[in-house]
């Protein structure tokens, strides 16, 4: 196992003379290369992997409950050979439509968008960006991916119980997750689910704690916190709102597996099932609730800010010219860093609580609008006058903010309690948050992938195939969430098996059909990405040393990926990231930040 | 067997997907090799293309489904809801289409050309304070607007208003009306037994001319009160041409008020459906049968509602009574821990 060259404090700081190559003597064997690998782009790509298998798992189980949204009258005896626990008479079983809909949601929202999307990209571009030999504990790193694996392995268990998985919806709020007589998923399904997350959690916060000392401590000679990308900003900013929210999410599933397990009364009382009291008192739902969202709110930041960051550079790179307003970029995000802690009781307007609290919530949460639309001005501006490569990043990268646009501006919409009494949990909240968070993180995701694969495997994707996917995915998100605002404004709830039953509900039968088919098709589409992606990575062109003409120093790595990520000393930084078209009459349209500047540029350069 | 032709014509599509675009990507590189040579001219106008065309269809749709969304409100409070989501439909609207269509024609715009250099922009502290402030203001005024409209719909329920409670159990909805001494009986949980599922404490004066009702009777024009509650599990008081919710929690007693505007028979002439009728429904995920919680609500003139309300029968005389006098239910004779509350504990200390 190598492991000194990363943890040599002289080779880290970049003085050291000693080549990162002689130190290479242990032979490595296939076992601690690709699988207990302490290096930072093996467990980035490990991240990616593990990833990538839970959002077809994710997906998946969307195609099979939106069949049973579309055609709710038909039967489907193929899909009961597949999947025999879940299906009665060729028709999906209300328990396990209920499953399906929680694990979807727990799947993408904390395995694929949070640990996946964080734990790939501030693996892979923390140290190249800030010219480091690795994390600050490759160990910690490892640990964090191994709990990540082990919460995944909980939760999959979970679906093969007899009683089903849990099926309390992704928020599992109790009574219903505390009680396994109100519903079967709520037995063991429900203490899996609990266990999954506390040792997910662990992961997270692992992971986290090592990005946040990484940044702080091993940016090499020149790399000041004002010349980080806007990548290393965002994963940094990511981390810390993990780090502080996602400690109460483990002491509010833990009171609710007391409550689950010890019969305390945390969540629970005055609570009649079948006729008889049970033993619970002085408990609150509500105290639940609070306790959830004070991650759930930051953990859609959590989600979000890694793909604004990973955004902000493929646009600056691809369009040649450098994000507009830097300085305002960091400062939208800590702004958003910092209100996404006041913002969580939003998701609770209609819970009865003191309508004076809900309206301190009104206030920051349309306040968290403000830093949200200079980001996306920001975007714009960056892209007005610039030279834009329209690429498969690009294109993913304007995907998202045009997403991000369309969510957001919904969220004005919710975020104002007087609106929300008519639309809380109606499909224009699903319209709403897969559009704003769901699908945008997608992607940021994309674009990230699509732009760093040369980085990640040395090789190009297939652009033609990138372009197909996009059109799939972009149009068919639209064609999805975008009618769902309608139902939403008709009053249709979310988390509903079928809409027959209500007259003013039913109306939109075909418009349903529509949805699944499209849902179908996007999610084929996503098969090939995975096929592009799979054959790029044997079998794509070989990427140049900088494919895209770009300034960090990711690029400046030996493209095929080094233990240790330089030969030599870790180049020194000069310049801010985005000195793109800085000189208009020389020929080349970007300086890298470790090349010095030169003598006319020492006269009047402005750091940004 | 159709099964598998499927299967069989998809992966071939694949297939021919990936070999095309092998071929293209290949004769793409045999043009440039790794030269930054290409113009994306075609890509830009793809992306834009479809871009835009994305905007005109979120357009259009929200004119075509325009008919099918909600009726005209049947509350008071739902007016005032619909009043700010105008406002804020307006705004939020102009934002959407403008940046939006700045955002795919520069795409279209400044696409790569070999002969062209990007403008070297990289901040603008006047455009940016003025991109920070108008959305504030504007923000400003729709925090305003919904906190009024918010404080108002919480405002204290008038005294005039019709009683009733809604208590939420898997999976249906128990409605009981407060009868003509515009009083609810105490209830507890502990009194709860097969007889008397809500525990209602029968020695409490105000229960003796409550009246359980299948459906929702409400008098139009007139403000209700609504006391929330749940025996199990979350649920939540929905009413959808109302636009009103409140959730129905275990233990934390909820409420809301509201007056009825459209009589039901009056929204049938404008929904142009005889069949149309108000319902409550639930709209807390509360286990399998969720989405089959369903109430009828009716809205009718207030001499209708006079009629349908002497029409009804007290539980307690009905019920309670003729099973207390032939021995087959047991009264609790002491109204336990409910009316204690931890204040009177204190007092009594």
């Amino acid at each position: 196992m190598e492991t000194t060259s990363v943890i040599d404090p002289i080779a880290q700081s970049g003085h050291g003379t000693e080549h990162a190559e002689h130190q290479h003597h242990h032979t490595e064997t296939f076992i601690s290369k690709y699988i207990f690998s302490l290096d930072h782009k093996t467990i980035g790509k490990q991240f990616l992997f593990l990833g990538m298998f839970w959002a077809v798992i994710g997906g998946l189980m969307s195609v099979i409950f939106r069949i049973q949204l579309g055609w709710p009258d038909e039967t489907f005896p193929f899909m009961e050979r597949l999947f025999a626990a879940w299906f009665t008479d060729g028709k999906l079983n209300p328990e396990a439509y209920y499953s399906l809909v929680t694990m979807h949601g727990t799947i993408m929202v904390f395995f694929v968008l949070t640990a996946s999307l964080s734990g790939t990209f501030a693996n892979v571009l923390i140290p190249l960006q800030i010219g480091a030999r690795d994390m600050a504990s490759p160990l910690m790193n490892a640990i964090s991916f191994w709990l990540f694996f082990t919460a995944g392995v909980v939760m999959f268990s979970s679906i093969f119980l007899p009683t089903g998985a849990a099926s309390a919806g992704w928020t599992i709020y109790p009574p219903l997750s505390a009680l396994p007589q109100t519903s079967p998923g709520s037995g063991t399904g429900m203490t899996m689910w609990l266990i999954a997350m506390v040792i997910f959690i662990g992961s997270t916060l692992v992971g986290g704690l090592n990005y946040v000392s990484t940044v702080l401590n091993l940016r090499t000679r020149g790399m000041t916190m004002f010349r980080l990308p806007l990548t290393v900003w965002a994963l940094f900013f990511t981390a810390i709102i993990g780090i502080l929210s996602f400690p109460v999410l483990v002491s509010c599933c833990v009171l609710l597996l007391f409550d689950r397990g010890l019969g305390t009364s945390f969540y629970l009382s005055n609570i009649v099932i079948g006729g008889k009291a049970l033993p619970y008192a002085g408990g609150s739902p509500i105290l639940f609730q609070h306790l959830f969202w004070f991650l759930g709110h930051p953990e859609v930041y959590i989600v979000i800010l890694p793909a604004m960051g990973m955004v902000s550079e493929v646009l600056a790179v691809q369009s040649r010219k450098p994000i507009f307003g830097y300085k305002a970029m960091i400062f939208s995000i800590l702004g958003i860093t910092i209100l996404g802690f006041f913002v969580w009781a939003h998701h609770m307007y209609v819970t009865g609580m003191n309508p004076f609290i809900g309206s301190i919530f009104v206030l920051f949460t349309l306040l968290i609008a403000v830093p949200s639309a200079v980001k996306v001005f920001n975007w714009i501006t960056t892209l007005w006058r610039g030279n834009i490569r329209v690429n498969p990043p690009t294109m993913f990268a304007v995907g998202f903010v045009s997403m991000f646009i369309s969510g957001g501006l919904t969220g004005i919409w919710l975020g104002n309690a007087t609106i929300d009494i008519q639309l809380h949990d109606t499909y224009f909240v699903v319209a709403h948050f897969h559009i704003v968070m769901g699908i945008a993180a997608f992607f940021g995701m994309y674009a990230g992938i699509y732009h760093w694969f040369p980085r990640m495997f040395g090789r190009m994707m297939n652009d033609t195939m990138g372009y197909i996917h996009f059109a799939i995915t972009f149009i068919g998100a639209y064609l999805i969430f975008w009618p769902m605002h309608f139902l939403g404004l008709a009053g249709v709830p979310r988390r509903y098996y079928t809409f027959n039953e209500f007259a003013a509900f039913s109306q939109y039968a075909n418009l349903n059909k529509v949805i699944s088919i499209t849902a179908i098709v996007v999610f084929l589409g996503q098969i090939l990405f995975l096929i592009n992606f799979i054959w790029s990575i044997f079998k794509g062109r070989k990427s140049p040393q900088n494919p895209w003409q770009a300034n960090t120093l990711e690029w400046t790595s030996p493209i095929e990926g080094i233990h240790g990520n330089w030969h030599g000393e870790i180049p020194e930084v000069y310049r801010w990231p985005y000195d793109y078209s800085r000189d208009p009459n020389s020929d080349v349209d970007f300086i890298p930040q470790n090349v010095p500047l030169s003598e006319a540029e020492k006269k009047d350069y402005v750091h940004h | 067997m159709s099964i598998l032709l499927g299967l069989l014509t998809l992966v071939l599509l694949y297939i021919v997907i990936v070999q095309i675009s092998k071929a293209s990507d290949l004769i793409k590189t045999l043009r440039s090799g790794d030269k930054q040579e290409e113009s994306f001219g075609n890509s830009a106008v793809f992306l834009s293309v479809i871009g835009f065309a994305i905007l005109v269809y979120s357009i259009v749709t929200c004119f075509t489904y325009a008919h099918t969304l909600l009726p005209p409100s049947a509350s008071e409070q739902g007016e005032w809801i619909q009043w700010l989501i105008d406002i804020t439909l307006v705004l939020t609207a102009i934002v959407f289409v403008i940046t939006q269509a700045l955002l795919f024609w520069f795409v279209y715009k400044y696409h790569y050309r070999k002969d062209r250099k990007a403008y070297f922009f990289a901040d603008n502290n006047k455009l940016e304070a003025a991109w920070t402030v108008v959305p504030a203001i504007v923000l400003t005024f729709l925090i305003g607007f919904g906190l009024q409209k918010w404080f108002k719909i919480y405002s204290p329920t008038p005294k005039d208003a019709v009683l009733i409670e809604a208590t939420g159990k898997q999976f249906l909805w128990t409605i009981r009306y407060a009868g003509l001494d515009h009083a609810l009986g105490n209830r507890d949980f502990t009194l709860v037994n097969g007889d008397n599922e809500l525990g209602i404490n029968w020695n409490d004066p105000a229960s003796r001319d409550d009246f359980m009702a299948d459906e929702i009777v409400l008098p139009v024009n007139k403000p209700v009160s609504v006391n929330i509650g749940a025996l199990d599990v979350l649920h939540d008081f929905y009413l959808p041409e109302f636009r009103l919710m409140m959730d129905a929690v275990p233990g934390i007693p909820t409420h809301i008020w509201f007056r009825p505007i459209i009589t039901t028979e009056q929204m049938r002439k404008i929904t142009k459906n005889p069949k149309f009728d108000y319902v409550l429904a639930c709209n807390k995920l509360c286990g399998s049968g969720h989405y089959n919680m369903q109430k009828k609500v009716r809205i009718v003139t207030q001499e209708e509602f006079n009629t349908w309300e002497k029409s009804q029968k007290s539980y307690y005389e009905t019920v309670v009574k003729p099973a207390m006098d032939n021995g087959t239910y047991k009264q609790v004779e002491v109204a336990p821990l409910q009316s204690t509350t931890v204040a009177e504990m204190a007092k009594k200390k």
